[in-house]
């Protein structure tokens, strides 16, 4: 017998964070349709699961692809990166967030990804290289580019 | 290294914050539904709280799998189905609103019988037979061990009958409260002696 955890502690355990990094990803908008689009994929998933596995990593590669799925189907919408932060505006979920969704919007996604994954929520960069494909390196770079950039935009440096 | 700090002190600033419980739980309701609509919910559970202290209720698609005491650990209940029924197992109330308003009648004096869909597969064999046997045991009447043993015509099984009234995994809705021991005394019970007491008492009293 596995010792698994019924899928209702890992949603209690993971769940604030899976909403973090879609929240940080996508922005708020899009975030909840993404949550839910994850764990009900990694519900389906679960009894698969080795019970040794690294559930939060596990969550977050499930999570990217639900995201990348969204950003290609608002691409193919052309939905304006403009129009989706004034969303956000809308859904008003905090100043420092506001801020956070708009400055993030605004990087390529690869940085954005590295930037979140790691700096947000803090996997390691080997890790962010399994979920994103390429290596620990160029994901340690593409972070490292999105904080410069990220630190370029006036309001967001210390 | 100095600028891993700085930027850790960046995320630090932006570190959003974290999503209240509020919108947590509205999101786990609609993943709750949409997992039942998908066919992917083999366990939903809920929580009663009443004269017992609280109740773990879970069911399965096909009826009512488990009724747990506060004293079982509910936690624990729940990591045994996920490991000999299902992992795939939210808390969702909606399967079990008939259960948790039938119970709540049953306390209250309103109901003498449970009309519910039940799931008998955590129980096999010979404890499966008595756990059938045991709603002809009629509300506020008991039965022996050893009256039950002959009534499944298994005369010398006192101690089994014993045993699957101890593991019966649906107390309440299959009344193995109402078994006791020939010399009147009440026998074990999983929610302890005080919870069987009351429930002898409870249908005394109606």
């Amino acid at each position: 017998m596995s010792a698994k955890q019924p899928f209702d502690a890992v949603v209690t355990t993971h769940g604030p964070t899976i909403l973090r990094v879609c929240r940080a990803v996508l922005g708020p908008a899009d975030a909840d349709d993404a949550w839910a689009d994850t764990f009900l994929s990694a519900l389906e998933a679960y009894p698969r699961l080795p019970a040794d596995a690294n559930v939060e990593a596990w969550l977050v590669t499930i999570a990217h692809r639900k995201t990348i799925d969204l950003l290609r189907r608002a691409a193919r919408q052309a939905v304006p990166v403009a129009e989706l932060t004034a969303t956000a505006n809308t859904t008003d979920p905090g100043q420092l967030d506001l801020d956070l969704t708009r400055a993030l919007a605004e990087l390529p996604d690869k940085q954005r990804f590295c930037v979140v994954y790691h700096h947000l929520i803090g996997l390691p960069y080997d890790e962010v290289a399994e979920i994103l494909g390429g290596t620990a390196a160029a994901a340690r770079r593409a972070a490292a580019d999105g904080i410069a950039k990220l630190r370029t935009m006036e309001g967001l440096t210390p | 290294m100095n600028a891993e700090n700085r930027n850790h002190s960046i995320a630090g600033l932006l570190s959003p914050a974290p999503p209240t419980n509020t919108e947590l739980d509205t999101l786990r309701d609609r993943l709750a539904q949409r997992a039942e609509e998908a066919g992917l919910l083999d366990i939903a559970y809920r929580t009663l709280d009443g004269p017992l202290g609280t109740l773990l209720l879970a069911a399965t698609p096909t009826g009512i799998l488990r009724v747990a005491y506060q004293r079982e650990g509910l936690d624990e209940v729940l990591t045994q189905l996920a490991a000999k029924v299902s992992p795939r197992i939210i808390a969702a109330p909606r399967r079990l609103d008939a259960a948790a308003r039938q119970l709540e009648e049953y306390f209250a004096h309103r109901r003498e019988s449970f009309d519910l869909p039940l799931d008998l597969s955590l129980s096999t064999g010979f404890r499966r037979r008595v756990l059938e046997h045991l709603p002809a045991i009629g509300y506020g009447r008991t039965a022996s061990y050893a009256t039950v043993a002959a009534a499944v015509d298994n005369p010398k099984a006192v101690r089994a009958v014993g045993s699957a009234c101890a593991t019966n995994p649906l107390p309440l809705l299959i009344p193995c409260h109402r078994v006791v021991r020939a010399d009147g005394a009440m026998g074990n019970y999983l929610g302890g002696l005080a919870a069987k007491r009351l429930l002898l008492d409870l249908e005394a009293a109606a």
